[in-house]
Parts: C-alpha cells; structure tokens; sequence
C-alpha cells in the first residue's frame, strides 16, 4: 500500500530512511521518526482496535501520552509488549504490531455484539451483571470477560532484556521541553544550576513544534534547536528525550523512565532497554504542558474523530493528512489553526465554531484564506461504522439547547477542539492542592507543597509571551536560590497570532428521538448516559462516580475525559466544577513496564547470590545446592545414583563412623571488641559471661524483649577484650542490629565496638570419631589432645603456612572442630582437609546430613528457634541465668510463660520404626476425634536417624515433659498421614552428651 | 522516598535505613522490680501519632549508626535529626 496521507516535503520525519513494518500480519512503509500511528493514518489505515466495553471500531484520537484508543501488542526481538500506545512508539525496520481486544481479528469482532446488547453493560455493570447466579462467575463469566476484553497479553517468558537503575541529583528537574521548558532550563542552566530537563518525546520542543510563532526573529523550531543545542553544550545540564518523569514522590524524589532501545529493532550492547532514574531534585518546574479536550457529541468515538491539535501535529511534525475532507468542530481558536494548516495543504477544510460571532487574528487569517466557517454550528453525530463518512451538523441556539436544520455532509475526519486542560498531574502528586480557573474552565496547581512550580500551559498560561517570559522569571529565581550568581539573561521578543475567548459549551445535545451515545471516556467506553444513571443511582461523590462508571479508570487516567466528566456531573447536579472537586491524581502519569520498576533486581531472591570460598569445589563434587538465605550451601554430595536420602544418610553415617567436613562459611560472625565487651555479652546472653576464660568458647542464647529466643550459637575469648560470635546464618543481620542498637541507644556507656566478620572467615567444621586424628595432622606441632584442646576450647594454629583459628565446637554431636581462615585461603583449607583426611575416609557432608546430626542429638535450630518459642519450649531453660538481668528477661515472668504444661521439644518415634512423619504433622491423642481436633503441638523436624536406622522427629508439644513413654498420633492433613508415635526424648542419640568431650 | 539527613553522614535516601519505632521508648534500668504493666507499656505499647513523631532509624546501609528523626507522619516532613545519644529539643 501506499502512502496515500502523506504530504510531499512537509515534516520532520527523514524521508531518506523508509522502513518496512507489520501491522496486523500486513506489511506498511514508512519513514524513519514516524510512529506507528503516523505511518498508519499516512496510509489510510484508521481501525486499530476495538473498545474495551461494546468492541465499537476504535481509531487514533490523540497524538502523543494522552491516547486513548490505539494500544497495540509489540514484538520485538522475540520479546512481547503488551499496551504499546501506537502514538509514542516510534517505527523501526521489521517491527510488528497487532491489534488488541478483538477477536477473532479487528475488521470482524465477535464481541462487538456487546454493542448491540448494550442495555447490558450499563454504568457499573460489572456490579449487576456478573453477580448471579456465583457458580456461574467461575467457569462462565470470568472465562468470557478474560477472552473478550484486556488490552493485550503480557508475556508469560522470562524477559531476556536488560533494565537499569539510575540515581541522580540536581538543583533543577525540568519536566517538558515545550516553550516553558526550554525557556526555565535556558534561564536556570546560565545561571549556573545543575539542571535535567526531560522530554517524554523523541522530538523537543513540545508545540513550538507545530505553533506559527516568531522567538528573537526565529521559528519555533529554529528557536528549539539552538537552545537544546546550548544546553548540550554545557557541563552543568543534563538533557533527555524519550523520558517520561510519571512520579512524583515524598522530599522531591521524582522517577522517570527513559526508553532508550525502544525505538531500536534491537537493544543495543551494554545498553538497557529501559533506565528508571531517580532524581532528587533540589527544585522541580512543571512543565508538562496541557491536552486538548474533546467535544462531545453523538458516535464520538468513531474512528477519524480526533483532536484538532492531533491532527495538526501529524501534518506538522510527520507530514501526514488525517483526512482530506476535514471538517474542523471547535469551541475555541486552536481548531482554525489546524484549519489554516490544512488549506496550506491543499485540503479545504469546513470549521463548525460553537460560538456565535468571535474575531481574532486566528479567526481574520482564516476568512482571508477562504476556509468556510460556520458559526453557532456543532456536530451531532458522525456517521459511518469504521471510519467517518460524513457527520449530521446543525445550528444551535445560543442558549445551547437547540438545534435547528440538522442536515447530513460529507466529510472523512472529524477534528475536534474542547479548549485546552492543563496536565497538572505531576504537582497533584506531589501534594499540591489543585484549584479551579473559571477562565480556562481547568483546574491548574494551587500553592506549592513541595518544591515545585508548575510553569506554562500546565499552569493555565496558553499565550507564549506570556509563557516565555514567566518560565525565564522562574528558571532564573529557582536557580538564583541555589547558586546565587545573579546571572540573569533578556528575554527574547516574541511574536505570535493573538486568539480570543473560547466558549464553555462542551456537550451537544441530543436531537429529538436520537439515543447516540456520546463518550466521555474514550478507553473505558463510559458516554453521557452512564454518567446519568449513575447520579439517577444516587452515587453523588466523584470519587465513586469514577469507580462506579470506571470514568477515567483506564490506562490513559483519563487525560481526556476528566474535565468533562466533571463538567456533566456539575452540570446534572446544578453546582460548578469546584465543588465537585476531582479524582486523586496517582503515579504512574503513563504506564511503566514492569522490567523497567525491577531493574536488575531480578533472579533468585532478586539479590546477588552469596558463594563461600570452597563454592567451585562442591561444584566440582557433585554437590546439589540449596538456598540458606541468600547463600548457596551443599545440600548433599551426589555419587553414582544416589537421591537427596541416599547421599545425606551416607553422609551422616560417614560423620558418626569416621570423619565428615562441612561447610560453615555462612554462619554469621561478630567481632566483638572493648573493655565492657564481657559485661555486655552477660546482658545480651541468658547465661552467665563474665568468668569465661580467653581461649574458651560458650555457646549462648539471646533473646528479645517479649522473651522469644531470637538466636543461639558459641562466642569465644579470643583475648582480653576480644570476643568472636557466631550467629545463625539466617539471623546474622538481624542480631548485628540488635547489638548496635543495646550498644548505641540502650548501653551507650558501655565501651564496647561490633562489626561482621562474616565474608572474612571461611569455615569447616570437621566433625566424627576420626576427627582428632585428622586435626594432629593438619596441624603437626599443635597439642589437641583432649587435653591440650579440650571441648569448648580455642587454639590458634599455622595450616600449612595460612593462619588458621581452631575452635572445638560440636553441632552434630560428635567429637568436633571447626576450623577458620581467612576468606581468601578457603578453598586452599579445603584441599589440604580432603587431602590429609583421605586416610581417615573423610567425606564432605551437606546441610542434610548436618540436619540429621543434630536433629538426632535433639540440638534446636531454626524450625524450634521459630519465633513463637521461648527457652523453656526448647529445653534452653538450662541456659537462662537466675542471678543476673538480660534482655528479655522480665518477659520470662508473665504467667503465660511461666504456666507448667507449656509446649516443649520433644522426640518422636513411628511405632512401626519405618513411616517417616512429614514435618509440620500435628500431634494428637485421637486421631478420630471430632474436628477441630485438638493438637498437642506440632512436629518441627524430620530425619532418618543414621544411629537406628529409624525415622526420628523432633516435636514441640503441649506438656512435653511429661509425656515421655506416650504413645500419641502424628497427623498430616496435608499429606493424608495418620502414623502411631511414641513420644521419647528429644536427646536421641547420646544423651550424656560423652562424644563431644571424648 | 524520604530523604534523611543523618547527623553523621548527611543526607540520604530512605532506602538505606531501617526504621526502628518509636525512640521515646526507654528501656526500664536492668535489675530493676517493675510491675507487669510497666513491662508491658515498653514491650508491647506504642503511641501512633498522626503528626510529629520522634523515631528511630538506623542507617544500615550506611554509617551503621541509630538516629532519631522528628518527622510528621502525615506529611513525611522531617523537622531534624539526632544522633543517637544527643539531647532533644
Ligand atoms: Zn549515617
């Protein structure tokens, strides 16, 4: 097909680059800067979509952000982008776009039958007629809805593209490069500010793009370049196209997205797709400039109605005819400019003007170019299903209500003009209350609330003069504030056309016998009548208006039904516009992908994963991972066949038989430092620390405040004032926040310093009866007897030439040590064990096996430490000192806490020895008991004990201690389990605790 | 995002502190015979102002120390920051 729309030698497009793109399966050319809807409507396509309620043939009505109807579905490059507004995204070579919301294709849309069942789809329809009967919602209604409407289908793939995060800072965030942009940012940049000004469009210069005006004896476009050019130029400006700023947060934090490879066929190398910035600004000018609003009339929604500004940017900027019998219907002098652009054009347009007798400049040049105007004349429907065939036009009365000789002609597009609705989004976010300008029937931004000032048509200012000459006066002020230089540059004359008033009719009325519905909200189909019935309802407040009608509730936040939304409701309720009041503006001002709100905070935890130092060589073993907080640790060493349950019993065994190592490089590490550190330590532990001897160990228990064990693990003297703690790995930061805070807020007379240590030692903890052996080999010239190093105790110690800390430490019960050196020697320490431990068949074991380790010796770790226990329930009563005050201590003494048939760990044994019980099983007397049946307590942990070779579980029950020898029922709802246990003691395996002192 | 002004770093944004609750909380002295009523005013009871609050954060992205913010907890304004042992106004 051919460019039939397009104007020879007219716009900015470059016509040297013509590009080939699909649109629904068929192949369009176009030209290098065009959208898809300029290359489009250049060749005469108008139908895009279909709406969102009655499926009616949906066309372009806007030109830019505002856009309600053409959102397409993207690929790109194998990815897909739902919600593509077919005005911004730029065209490039083998893009390929498709129409949304219809089915099966956009000429033929089966649920276009909505439109003719329409009585079914009133105002708040989705409240009346999905409800009945409820089992129908589930498998008819909602199927149906999800079928029928959705603007597109998001992609279900991993999305392959890249994001990025930016944070910046500047004395000035400029948001809109039209007129008052570039004039504020010109005036602040000389100033010497630190400015970012941002334009959402590829193209600056916002409607000095399309406006015939004269700045300093240039056109609005030449005046453009040479201002972005200067402020290129300089060091202390940032300037950005094709950034949208769409929020504006708390202490001026406004977010901007930059699509920066959305215009390409593919995203670039070491480029991302898309850049969120956030930018604190030390002040922010609004500049984001104003929306036509429509006019509305009867089948206003037909493909080839549009804003008049609409299609004056698309011959201006793009070189394309929206029609070629325009007929232009406007209640204000901005629908004679595009008028005048047309006959410049060749094409005769007709100008239906609602007022009865203006006269401006504007109003003079169109009479001298011959254009046919008629006055007091409105359009009351336009015709034609697909595209505008021609409209019914009639005079009107000047009281407004009347019409007279309503007669049929012919015409291809209809351009509308409303008058102009500032976009104050940007300042209503920040907390500025809006108020109502009567003048421009609007609602422009009140006082500042942060520190913002909304500049040029944004703040109802529509002559340029007037627009330059405030945003040079603000650019300079602001900048002045901050950098006080005093610099302050002229302002250029300015020459443009002058206009008069606009006439506040908006809404035509309806002939007599004619039920045309007019729309006010072009996405989410809500006309006139809906908003009628809705106040027939007796909805009064705007607010639920909105969510009743769902008026202005779409993807576009209805840029540009609000206003008139408003005006109808204070027109049926006899009040002004203000007391009506309007909807909360939210972030975002236009969709944001969701890649680019993520970032790179993507994949496993959305963090950076966390290796030890020995990570390649469990690679290289076989070992299969798991995540322990953010870490990855070896679940288990796979050989040959083995599972999960093979591998971690063999490795559990090998540990109670001869000698396991583990790697313990993830438990969290404190330093702890300073003359008070052991009064402090005493504080923070139940148990007793000031008497603990340098080179000794201890294992603690600390608790919150409401008595809750919060972590357990050993600390050791390494001298004098210098303590090492250890913590879980999950609870690491936690616990460092816990000290900092008792140290800094609580205790600040205590002399005591803290700081993680963790990423600076790497672990192994070598555990079993031939571990001994092991350790006088790998350290020739130090004394471990039991003696020498008994349990508890530390030695420092030289590994092969790497400095290396001994700690005689057990979780798994057995004879133990764990052994410390920095980080970087990790994998050297590792090898040197393996190695040497070869005659003592050592085996590495994962975090499976060291479950089962201490699962069978009744040692509690994270799945008892829950959150919900207190020392008592898991038997670390033993642990909390008498004598002396700690943290969390008082707690202890509430009733609850002290009640005698408290919940308490337990062991739990199937009777059969060979049903393993599933953790989070219930224990219960009688398993056929009425439901809810009441439960004793629940099981924590699960293993099978390598000692027995018999399931074992640890359990947490109501009276724990004395139901020693009862045989009760574990029961998993979940698993459909009902097993008969014996409860016994939680210490199942060496219960006098002989090996790890041995 | 807030935008906190530590006393030891200067200003920074929200998402390098945590919060940490009310900071006119104090803890009763240890050793101490309370009643189960003061206990439970510290463990468990906090005011929830609407307007100006004084509160704890701790810059753990940052310089690791605990401040006290003045903030209204309607408008987010923050009027000053302490350092942790320093005297309020
Ligand atoms: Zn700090």
């Amino acid at each position: 097909m051919s460019q039939d729309f397009r104007l020879d030698n007219v716009g900015m497009v470059n016509r040297e680059k013509k590009i080939s793109f699909k649109f629904n399966g068929k192949k369009y050319f176009g030209f290098e800067g065009d959208t898809i809807a300029s290359a489009l409507i250049a060749n005469g396509v108008h139908l895009v979509g279909r709406s969102f309620k009655y499926h009616r043939p949906r066309g372009f009505f806007g030109v830019g952000v505002d856009e309600p109807y053409a959102i397409l579905q993207l690929d790109r490059n194998n990815e897909r982008d739902p919600n593509i507004r077919a005005t911004e995204q730029e065209i490039f070579e083998g893009l390929e776009v498709k129409s949304v919301n219809c089915w099966p294709s956009v000429n033929f849309d089966i649920g276009a039958i909505n439109n003719f069942l329409k009585m079914f789809f009133p105002a708040g329809f989705y409240y009346k007629t999905f409800m009945w009967p409820p089992s129908f919602w589930y498998k008819i209604y909602e199927p149906f809805i999800r079928m029928a409407a959705g603007f597109g289908e998001a992609s279900i793939k991993h999305d392959k593209e890249r994001y990025e995060h930016k944070y910046e800072y500047c004395d000035l965030l400029i948001t809109g490069s039209g007129p008052s942009g570039l004039a504020s940012a010109y005036a602040a940049a000389k100033n010497g500010a630190r400015v970012i000004l941002a334009e959402d469009k590829p193209r600056f210069g916002g409607s000095l793009l399309t406006s015939d005006v004269n700045i300093g004896n240039q056109t609005g476009v030449e005046w453009t370049e040479k201002i972005i050019a200067e402020l290129k130029s300089m060091p202390n400006v940032t300037v950005k196209n094709r950034s949208q700023v769409f929020g504006y947060y708390d202490h001026n934090m406004l977010v901007m997205s930059e699509r920066i490879s959305d215009h390409l066929p593919k995203t670039q190398k070491y480029l991302p797709k898309q850049r969120l910035w956030y930018i604190r600004a030390n002040e922010v000018l609004i500049s984001s400039g104003s929306i036509e609003r429509p006019l509305v009339f009867g089948n206003n929604d037909t493909p080839g109605v549009m804003l008049s500004s609409a299609a004056k940017e698309y011959m201006k900027v793009y070189g394309v005819l929206v029609g070629k019998k325009p007929l232009i219907f406007t209640n204000n002098d901005s629908g004679y400019e595009t008028a005048i652009e047309f006959k410049k054009n060749g094409v005769n347009p007709i100008i239906l003007d609602t007022r009865s007798d203006p006269s401006s400049d504007i109003i003079a040049e169109a009479k001298n170019l011959n254009i046919e105007i008629k006055f007091s004349h409105v359009v009351v429907a336009a015709k034609g299903y697909k595209k505008v065939k021609s409209a019914d036009i009639a005079k009107i009365s000047d009281d407004k209500k009347k019409l007279f000789n309503i007669e049929n002609i012919e015409c291809d597009c209809i351009c509308v003009s409303g008058f102009w609705t500032p976009s104050i989004h940007l300042a209503s976010q920040s907390g500025n209350k809006s108020k109502f300008n009567e003048k421009i029937d609007a609602f422009v931004p009140d006082k500042s609330k942060q520190q913002e000032n909304t500049i040029g048509s944004a703040n109802g200012i529509f002559t340029l003069e007037e627009t330059i000459k405030d945003a040079f006066d603000k650019g300079f002020d602001v900048s002045n504030k901050i950098t006080e230089k005093n610099n302050k540059i002229s302002v250029p004359t300015i020459v443009e056309k002058k206009s008069t008033d606009h006439d506040k009719f908006w809404c035509v009325p309806l002939p007599k016998g004619k039920s045309y519905k007019r729309f006010l909200d072009f996405q989410n189909d809500v006309a006139v009548s809906d908003i009628e019935l809705a106040l027939r309802e007796g909805f009064r407040s705007i607010e639920h208006v909105k969510r009743y009608t769902t008026l202005g509730m779409a993807t576009d936040q209805g840029k540009t039904s609000n206003l008139n939304g408003l005006q109808l409701v204070s027109d049926i309720e006899n009040k002004v516009v203000p007391q009506v009041g309007h909807t909360t503006f939210r972030p975002p001002y236009t969709p944001v992908s969701i890649g680019a709100i993520v970032g790179r905070e993507v994949g496993k935890h959305s963090k950076p994963t966390r290796k030890s130092p020995m990570h390649s060589w469990h690679e290289k073993n076989n070992a299969v991972f798991v995540d322990a907080g953010v870490w990855l640790r070896p679940r288990y060493y796979k050989q040959g066949n083995e599972g999960l349950f093979e591998a971690s019993k063999r490795e559990a065994k090998n540990v109670r038989q001869n000698v396991g190592v583990c790697d313990v490089t993830t438990l969290g590490k404190i330093d702890v430092k300073g003359p008070d550190a052991a009064e402090f330590l005493n504080r923070v532990y139940t148990n007793a620390w000031l008497k603990l001897p340098v080179g000794k160990a201890r294992y603690g228990v600390m608790l919150r405040e409401d008595g809750i064990v919060m972590d357990d693990g050993t600390t050791t003297r390494i001298s004098e004032n210098h303590y090492h703690m250890t913590t879980t790995t999950a609870q690491a930061a936690n616990v460092l926040s816990h000290l900092e805070y008792y140290l800094q807020l609580v205790w600040p007379e205590l002399n005591v310093n803290v700081v993680s240590t963790t990423e600076q030692w790497a672990g192994a903890a070598i555990a079993g009866p031939n571990s001994r052996k092991l350790l006088m080999k790998l350290f020739p010239n130090l004394d471990v007897s039991n003696e020498g190093l008994p349990f508890m105790g530390y030695k420092e110690a030289d590994l092969f030439g790497v400095p290396a800390k001994i700690y005689r430490i057990s979780f798994s019960g057995e004879l133990a040590y764990e052994i410390n050196v920095e980080s970087d020697n990790g994998y050297f320490m590792w090898e040197k064990i393996m190695e040497v431990g070869k005659e003592f068949q050592i085996q590495p074991y994962g975090t499976e096996a060291l479950s089962t380790l201490r699962i069978e010796m009744g040692h509690v770790a994270g799945s008892e430490l829950d959150g919900r226990t207190i020392p008592y329930d898991a038997s670390l009563e033993g642990l909390v000192s008498k004598k002396k005050d700690f943290i969390g201590k008082r707690s202890l003494n509430r009733s609850a806490f002290t009640s005698t048939d408290r919940e308490k760990l337990v062991g739990v044994v199937p009777i059969d020895k060979t049903t393993s019980i599933p953790e989070g099983s219930y224990i219960v007397k009688d398993p056929k008991a009425k439901l809810p049946n009441p439960k004793l307590g629940h099981v924590s942990a699960s293993c099978w004990s390598v000692e027995y070779d018999n399931p074992f579980s640890l359990a947490i029950i109501k009276d724990g201690k004395n139901m020693i020898g009862q045989k009760l029922f574990a029961m998993s709802p979940l698993k459909n389990k009902t097993i008969p246990v014996e409860i016994v003691s939680s210490h199942y395996v060496d219960p006098e605790g002989k090996r790890v002192r041995s | 995002m807030l935008y906190i002004n530590c006393p030891h770093c200067g200003l920074r944004s929200q998402n390098e502190f945590a919060y940490g609750g009310d900071a006119t909380v104090k803890r009763p002295e240890l050793n101490k015979e309370i009643s189960d009523q003061e206990w439970d005013n510290f463990v468990y009871l906090r005011k929830s102002p609407r307007g100006k609050h004084l509160e704890l954060w701790h810059h753990i992205s940052g310089c690791r120390q605990w401040i006290k913010v003045e903030r209204d907890t309607s408008t987010h304004e923050i009027f000053k920051t302490y350092k942790a042992n320093e005297a309020i106004e």
